[in-house]
């Protein structure tokens, strides 16, 4: 069997295999969900209604959604360079350290001078922390997936070491966990008296950027350039390493904001547990999106849909939400697959 | 060996079709070859030449269609059918094992490795016996990476003799051998066939056609459009054939050279891989005036024009841009200095394949006005120059904003001609600008160069087709090994003599040299 590319695709070519795979992980979910003892179609209508039915659901998910839309921006941004950033949880994390080391009382402002600051500091810092990798990748050539993977965890027990010591809460009860951010360090919730905060307008901003970015400007046509053929982009005179090395800051940046949203907008201080895995979530949000900035906000609106659903299905019906996982590795993998399929034709030789 | 009728069938095709999608690439494809015949298979890049032989190797199953081998039919698919019943090939690209010798990589696949030191001595006997009768001289114990590609070639034919084809299809065997090489095979086909071989000769290459094959097949978009004998057709009743019209090549006037606009003095640079690089060389590019680089492919080509193109700066040496050292030497600076660079490889350096018309046209210049103002881009502006190299250089595409990898060769090429000739280059460097293009846009490239020429900018033509240096070239170097020959004038040199020069003789003495008498048996 061989693949052979396909050079211009028609409509059915392009829409159908993705059709395919999701409602291919539809039909999985049901049967294990059946395997679990539960009804399948009660189960998929539960998750879904867990996940859209009512007003507190939905903004649960927005409110879910927005680390996930920042980590699957970071990470589309890097692979559209073909830059491969596995680290958005270490970025992330980083964003969040920052967020409360200045967001606690170092900065004592009021009004909304405060805020402004944190989101750029915060940028700054999960900047930081992938440009030691994008660095050591364009001087010595050194993996980037091994070396952002690795970061993920050193990292994590950087902070853990952190959240032990200097950055302790003394009235935490010996809790490994930081001090609250003072008022003028939170993010405002959107409506008043709903659990929606204003991090969710942050991610759609961003993500309208990130669009603008790549379609409107310069160095968007350098990252394109360079991720879909380094040589001829070399070769044209795209400064190559010079772009890996911005995209890379921005990708760290755009990683960041999860933490900085999470905290100020939704936890108040930093704990270990603060990221589920978003920056690995993010890969599959930025797959599904196709790495497309924009379908980045849905992709990250159905993975969240797809957790919250699962958790309130859960609490109705005992069918593990362990699910939803299972669920969103099989429309990872299917899509993954699905993709191919539009571009290439399988050939039986 | 015309006599077909006495002659026993040793291969017949029979009707092949083979669809890629609604690309028919063979389109019931008929040939039968006689045993001690030489055939040759000829067609523009794309018309279905290569098809045709995978499928004869079953690496294609056909859609239709049967392949016969003296008398027995292939199961369709099995690429050990072919090799079993006889047909050997020679590919385009070897392939050996470099870190084997020559007897190791001969027998690799008939016998174990570790086989008993017996029947290797009897492997031994037999290459040996096989390379006096068809004069094909390698040394056996030579490590297949030490050899010239000429040589290489040879361990590749001693291969498919080795296990014992009759028929041998040789894949454009001449593209990367010296004329002189290129004699020494054709000897060997000639013994080949005098000894009842049959040969198929996949070629583009006209004159070669005219002096080896006694039978020549043309294939044009797929179909077999012609079937001559030799003595019916000439090189032109062949290009006709093969393009299916009257071809006309440009009328080349010789150039009146003008000032020096880039000297190379002196000027190594650090060798890449396999390939050297440049060994002490000085050139000088004037302005009005082609100068041909010719050469045997992977000789320093490459190192060249990494030089002029930006990516490469001199170990040591000089290098002169109107007479003052250009400073940070890189692709951007070259291309501001005013060189336009048409790159070897079209599809992997010269265009992003996903990126549109518009997007590859501004590739080079994207980042400076009116295309990009602080950091935004104008696609306005780029598109309207990509419409106007579409109309000038006669880009056939649906419009700019077509994916480039879905335009043919041609009119790739034709949009980067457009890309840096639109510039007003001073210098320009063309490495291998033709390579693979049909005779019509052949003709295109070469018109645009010769008129680039008389507009007054210098040339650097860097080919390895002979025909197409002298046809153009006001002055022709040689390269080998990373050494440039002197420049001889229009006319100076006959083929054989640039042959000479192409095996790396005439050069000063040089630790090649000495290589060379080393080798020679």
């Amino acid at each position: 069997m061989r693949l052979e590319p396909i050079a211009r695709p028609t409509i059915w070519r392009s829409t159908l295999p993705p059709a395919i795979a999701i409602g291919a992980t539809v039909v999985i979910a049901s049967l294990l969900a059946m395997a679990a003892g539960g009804n399948p179609f009660s189960v998929l209508g539960l998750i879904i209604k867990g996940a859209f039915g009512s007003k507190f659901a939905l903004l649960e998910t927005l409110n879910r959604a927005t680390p996930l839309i920042f980590t699957g921006l970071a990470v589309a941004v890097a692979f559209r360079a073909r830059l491969w950033n596995i680290g958005a949880e270490a970025q992330l994390y980083a964003g969040a350290l920052m967020t409360v080391v200045l967001g606690t009382g170092l900065l004592p402002w009021s009004g909304f001078a405060l805020l402004p600051v944190l989101v750029i500091a915060a940028m700054l810092a999960g900047a930081l922390v992938l440009l030691v990798p994008a660095l050591l990748k364009v001087r010595f050539g050194v993996d980037e997936v091994v070396t952002t993977l690795l970061f993920n965890f050193i990292f994590l027990l950087f902070v853990s070491m952190l959240l032990e010591g200097p950055l302790k809460d003394p009235m935490g009860m010996g809790w490994p966990k930081s001090e609250r951010l003072i008022a003028e360090a939170r993010l405002p919730r959107i409506v008043d008296g709903l659990r929606l905060h204003w991090g969710f307008g942050l991610a759609l901003i961003a993500a309208g950027v990130i669009w603008v970015i790549e379609r409107r400007t310069t160095l968007g046509y350098e990252m394109r350039a360079v991720g879909l053929n380094r040589e001829a982009a070399g070769f044209a005179g795209i400064p190559v390493n010079r772009v890996l090395v911005k995209t890379a800051l921005l990708s760290g940046g755009l990683a960041a904001l999860a933490g900085f949203s999470e905290v100020a907008g939704l936890k108040g201080n930093l704990t270990l547990d603060l990221s589920p895995g978003f920056g690995y979530t993010g890969i599959i949000v930025a797959m599904l999106a196709l790495l497309n900035p924009l379908a980045v906000v849905a992709a990250a609106l159905f993975v969240a849909g797809i957790f919250v659903g699962a958790d309130s299905m859960s609490r109705a019906v005992g069918v593990p939400s362990y699910l939803a996982d299972i669920m969103l590795a099989t429309a990872l993998l299917l899509m993954v697959v699905a993709i191919l399929l539009t571009r290439f034709r399988v050939v039986r030789e | 060996m015309t006599d077909n009728g006495t002659a026993r069938v040793v291969l017949r095709l029979d009707g092949i079709t083979k669809r890629f999608g609604k690309l028919v690439a063979n389109d019931a494809i008929s040939l039968s070859l006689h045993e001690g015949e030489v055939i040759a298979l000829l067609g523009e890049n794309g018309a279905g030449k290569t098809t045709l032989m995978n499928i004869l190797f079953g690496q294609y199953t056909a859609d239709e269609g049967t392949v016969e081998v003296f008398g027995r039919t292939l199961p369709p698919g099995n690429p050990r059918a072919a090799l079993d019943a006889g047909v050997g090939m020679v590919h385009q690209h070897f392939t050996l094992a470099d870190n084997m010798t020559v007897l190791e990589n001969v027998t690799l696949g008939t016998q174990s490795l570790l086989a008993l030191s017996q029947r290797r001595a009897g492997a031994r006997e037999k290459l040996a016996r096989l390379s006096a009768d068809f004069g094909l001289q390698v040394h056996l114990d030579a490590k297949v990476g030490s050899l010239t590609v000429g040589e290489r070639q040879r361990v590749e034919i001693l291969k498919a003799l080795y296990r014992d084809a009759r028929i041998l299809i040789l894949d454009e065997p001449t593209a990367v051998l010296t004329p002189q090489e290129t004699e020494d095979l054709f000897a060997t086909l000639r013994k080949a066939v005098r000894l009842g071989l049959s040969v198929v000769f996949i070629s583009h290459k006209l004159h070669e056609v005219m002096a080896i094959s006694d039978r020549v097949l043309i294939l044009r978009h797929g179909k077999l459009v012609a079937e001559r004998p030799i003595a019916e057709v000439d090189k032109e009743k062949l290009a006709a054939l093969m393009v299916g019209a009257e071809v006309s090549a440009p009328r080349v006037e010789p150039g009146t050279p003008g000032a020096v606009l880039m000297q190379l003095d002196d000027v190594t640079t650090p060798d890449r891989g396999n390939a050297p690089g440049l060994k002490s060389m000085s050139l000088a590019l004037r302005a009005g005036q082609i100068t041909g680089l010719a050469g045997v492919s992977g000789n320093g080509q490459g190192a060249l024009a990494d030089l002029i193109g930006g990516l490469v700066s001199p170990e040591t040496g000089r290098m002169e841009l109107d007479g003052a050292q250009p400073t940070g030497w890189s692709p951007r600076v070259a291309v501001q200095s005013g060189i336009a660079r048409i790159p070897e490889d079209r599809h992997r350096t010269g265009t992003i394949a996903a990126f549109d018309l518009t997007e590859n046209a501004i590739l080079e210049t994207y980042a400076q006005p009116p295309y990009s103002r602080s950091g935004w881009m104008n696609w306005a502006r780029a598109e309207s120059f990509t419409r106007q190299i579409i109309d000038t250089y006669d880009v056939r595409c649906p419009g700019p904003g077509t994916r480039i990898g879905l335009l043919s060769g041609g009119n790739m090429q034709k949009l980067i001609l457009g890309r840096v000739l639109e510039a007003a280059p001073r210098i320009i460097l063309a490495n291998q600008p033709v390579r693979g293009l049909d005779i019509g846009a052949v003709n295109y490239v070469h018109g645009q160069l010769l008129a680039a020429r008389d507009r007054g900018a210098a040339v650097l033509l860097i080919s390895e087709d002979l025909d197409e240096i002298m046809a153009l070239s006001d002055v022709i170097h040689v390269i080998s090994e990373g050494r440039l020959s002197p420049g001889f004038p229009r006319g100076r040199m006959t083929p054989a003599e640039l042959g000479v020069w192409m095996a790396g003789q005439g050069f000063e003495p040089h630790e090649a040299e000495q290589e060379d008498s080393a080798h020679a048996p």
